[in-house]
């Protein structure tokens, strides 16, 4: 070897820690129920995050019928709308994405990609999904209460939230905070696993620089949530104590229906500073991961190294560190003090270089690579130019000046969608149809998932990008319907009707996907235990799913990074991980 | 593959190297970033790190609406005084209640140290010490939150001295952090308990976990025990003395 593969692998050290015996199940409901294995509370986690996200879907639905269709739908009326609105956003951002992510996902890479038997505490691990699922069901519930769920948006500023005129301000509200309380404290117990597990369980020889990235953008997105969620936390009791007990945390004196309500000299602007400071790093909580996957699929993919590994890793925790600072972007309208725009503009445009380099990496990776266009590449490829997209013009909307004629018009709900929406959705289509052969034995069927990436690309472009132009126009966003306006032309309403047919069309694509995997777990094509070729841990296991304890009796050893990809000199186009030096041909 | 990763040398446990090397070493190494460091306890350090962002919104909104508020703020030191034989002394409850806190991380540290020299009966005892003194803490705050509801009339929504976020913030901050000195007073029982049935002597396993016990545990209770007295001080600083 020319190259350096042998020197890197000479030292195998020790191990420093002995095995810790694992809980063994003994009946059909401590395996596949109150289970302990990470594996299957990954596929807990994900069926449930994925059943709320359908019905976050369907809420758009009936959110773009009433806007592509005023008054055809009786059903739909302003408050149930605005019910639509919010529930959608927080199912989509909060009980869909992060827990698909770093709950699905992460239970189920960590351990197999770093090397590990399970999660550091599986018992705590496994309460995390229960608390998860508990937080699901409060927030489902809040539909089947007098008066509904909450119509506040998805932001929940009060005083708006919890005043008279509101939709879901007995029942709807209250459930809404206490779910989120839950989400938290379940996604604590879970994410401490994760990242101890990251520190501390990593088989020999698997150092921190020899990680995939995937195990990177998990590890820091969790340490983001760790961090971010109690502000979420401690905004939700405070709005809660406001709404039960009447106290004036965040409610300023306000007249409700001509007499002085109870509340007095809150700070209405203290909830959106605890907000958006959990806010925003969610939307990396999202990302990161997100950015991780992309990296190793891409790779793998185009079977060539990821370009600029060690970037990659610190470009990860920049972003991570950066997005603590630059929350306020999201308040410039708010009437805050004018010189925090000057800061959080600045500090915003500056977190768009990291990420810029992340994506010239992964156009560097696939420059020459020996692309194979699989599912899992085309949805990787269509992120990286969605992704591009929604990055831009949040250069555009972090720019004070530049914001706030845009702000609270559809340009901010086509930026985020494009950005934290679809692209991320995008990367987790990416991931399962990636991974679903490790997780099932079966491939997904290749013809639908065709039909299924094509329709979601193209229909979520033709979705967004005219959004973006009844932005430029000032269409508002939030609005029950425009009525005849004197600024918004015409042809406004043909583009909003022309979306809503889109979204159904794309909507109905989902319906094939997940068909798609509901027949492919029994009927699918079986896959083998590496159908990709690829050199990560997860792929090298004995069996397929992999068992209980992950890697038969021996755990592997890792004698180099996770990308040596069509090496010369070397018969087979890629050496895994674990292969021992003296045995590559 | 750059031949970055050429010079592993692999700290075995004992030969730590100190300072920025040692640092840079564990942090480049396989297996474990913070070596010798048992999972519970490095998974501790990060629970509180969280827990520190939580307390610190509560203090943070706080003063934010401390500031906001248009009402005058209650004259703090003679809310918190008590009478004895005439004369109120300002925050003499408060002072005790400190003093207390402070006092059982001190016999805490002696639980850990004689836990680490496997003295079960010492250890049980202290362990039983520091959770009498929280539980003495939290009657303490028990008698403060009657004295202040039922003689002063103070509510979380309103007072007779001033402006209402007194109540509310006082309500709900002393309240998180005495839930927090109540559910470290429950484990230290129960880890007591563990103690003085030789649980860790022969490392028995967790009901649910199936996890061996072992001593390291009492020093993972006493993190979270000292974290909770080191809440207090900022709480008694920012609320009580400000």
């Amino acid at each position: 070897m020319s190259n350096g593969v042998i020197e890197d692998s000479q030292v195998i050290p020790a191990a420093e820690v002995e095995e810790v015996e694992l809980y063994h199940a003994k009946s059909f409901i401590t395996k596949w129920v109150f289970c302990q294995d990470a594996k299957v509370i990954a596929i807990q986690y994900s069926v449930t995050a994925i059943a709320i996200g359908l019905v976050g879907l369907v809420l758009s639905w009936l959110m773009r019928l009433q806007l592509g269709f005023p008054d055809v739908f009786s059903f739909i009326d302003a408050e149930s709308y605005y019910q639509y609105v919010t529930m959608h956003g927080m199912i989509m951002v909060v009980y869909l994405l992060t827990a698909l992510f770093l709950g699905g996902f992460g239970n189920y890479l960590i351990p197999l990609m770093v090397g590990a038997r399970d999660m550091v505490f599986p018992y705590m691990n496994m309460l995390s999904y229960w608390i998860y699922l508990l937080a699901t069901l409060i927030l489902a519930a809040s539909f089947f209460v007098p008066g509904g769920p909450t119509g506040a948006g998805w932001t929940l500023y009060p005083p708006q939230s919890i005043s008279e005129g509101t939709p879901g301000i007995n029942g709807g509200i209250i459930l809404m905070l206490v779910s989120l309380a839950f989400f938290i404290i379940g996604f604590t117990m879970g994410g401490l696993n994760y990242v101890v597990t990251v520190l501390q369980a990593r088989t020999r020889g698997m150092t921190l620089m020899r990680m995939p990235l995937t195990v990177w953008g998990i590890f820091v997105a969790t340490i983001l949530a760790l961090l971010a969620f109690p502000a979420l936390f401690v905004a939700a009791i405070m709005t809660l104590f406001d709404k039960l007990l009447g106290t004036s945390f965040f409610m300023p004196e306000m007249l409700v229906q001509g007499e002085l309500g109870p509340h007095e000299n809150g700070s209405p602007l203290l909830f959106q500073h605890l907000f958006w400071f959990f806010g925003h790093p969610e939307v990396y909580i999202v990302a990161l991961p997100a950015f991780g996957v992309v990296s190793d699929i891409i790779s793998t993919h185009a079977r060539k190294n990821i370009f600029g590994y060690r970037m990659m890793v610190w470009a990860i925790v920049a972003i991570g560190g950066l997005s603590f600072i630059v929350w306020a972007h999201h308040m410039y309208v708010s009437g805050m003090n004018p010189y925090f725009g000057f800061f959080f503009a600045t500090t915003t445009l500056i977190i768009a270089v990291p990420t810029a380099l992340k994506l010239y990496n992964w156009v560097l990776t696939l420059y020459k690579g020996n692309i194979h266009l699989t599912i899992p590449m085309l949805f990787c490829v269509a992120f990286i130019l969605t992704f591009l997209n929604g990055g831009i013009t949040g250069l555009f909307l972090g720019n004070v000046i530049v914001d706030i004629p845009l702000s609270d018009t559809m340009f901010v709900v086509a930026h985020f969608h494009m950005v934290m929406g679809i692209a991320p959705v995008l990367v987790i289509f990416a991931a399962i149809y990636h991974w679903f052969p490790k997780m099932s034995g079966r491939m997904l069927h290749e013809g639908w998932g065709q039909f299924h990436f094509w329709v979601t690309f193209l229909g979520s472009y033709l979705i967004y990008f005219p959004m973006h132009y009844l932005g430029f126009v000032g269409v508002p966003r939030r609005y029950f319907e425009i009525g005849e306006t004197s600024f918004v032309p015409e042809s406004a309403v043909a583009l909003n009707e022309f979306i809503t047919i889109m979204v159904l069309i794309v909507g109905f694509a989902q319906v094939v996907f997940i068909i798609n995997i509901i027949w492919s777990v029994f009927k699918g094509k079986p896959s083998g235990d590496n159908p990709w070729n690829s050199t990560t841990l997860e792929w090298q296991t004995a069996t397929t799913p992999p068992g209980h304890g992950n890697f038969g009796k021996e755990l592997p050893i890792c004698y180099r990074w996770a990308y040596e990809y069509s090496l010369p000199g070397v018969k087979a186009d890629f050496i895994p991980q674990n292969l021992a030096p003296d045995k590559i041909k | 593959m750059a031949p970055q990763d050429t010079s592993t040398a692999v700290a075995q446990p004992g030969d730590l190297k100190p300072g920025l090397t040692g640092l840079a070493e564990d942090w480049s190494s396989d297996q474990r970033t913070f070596k010798n460091v048992p999972w519970g306890k490095a998974m501790m350090w990060i629970f509180l790190l969280s827990d520190t962002f939580i307390f610190s919104c509560f203090l943070i909104s706080y003063m934010t609406v401390r500031m906001s508020t248009a009402v005058a703020w209650p004259p703090v030191s003679e809310v918190f005084s008590l009478s004895f034989g005439g004369e109120p002394i300002p925050l003499i409850l408060i002072a005790i209640m400190t003093f207390i806190l402070i006092t059982s991380s001190g016999t805490m540290v002696l639980a850990v140290n004689y836990g680490y020299r496997k003295d079960r009966k010492k250890t049980a005892l202290l362990l039983i010490i520091t959770a009498l003194f929280g539980a003495s803490f939290v009657g303490m705050q028990a008698f403060e939150w009657t004295k202040l509801i039922v003689e002063e009339g103070v509510r979380p929504w309103e007072n007779p001295m001033g402006a209402s976020q007194f109540g509310s913030a006082f309500f709900m901050i002393t309240g998180f952090h005495g839930f927090h000195v109540s559910v470290g007073v429950l484990f230290l029982v129960l880890i007591a308990r563990k103690v003085w049935r030789g649980d860790y002597d022969i490392e028995k396993k967790g009901f649910f976990t199936s996890r061996k016990g072992n001593y390291e545990i009492v020093e993972t209770m006493g993190l979270y025990w000292h974290f909770v007295d080191l809440v207090w001080v900022f709480i008694f600083a920012f609320f009580y003395l400000w």
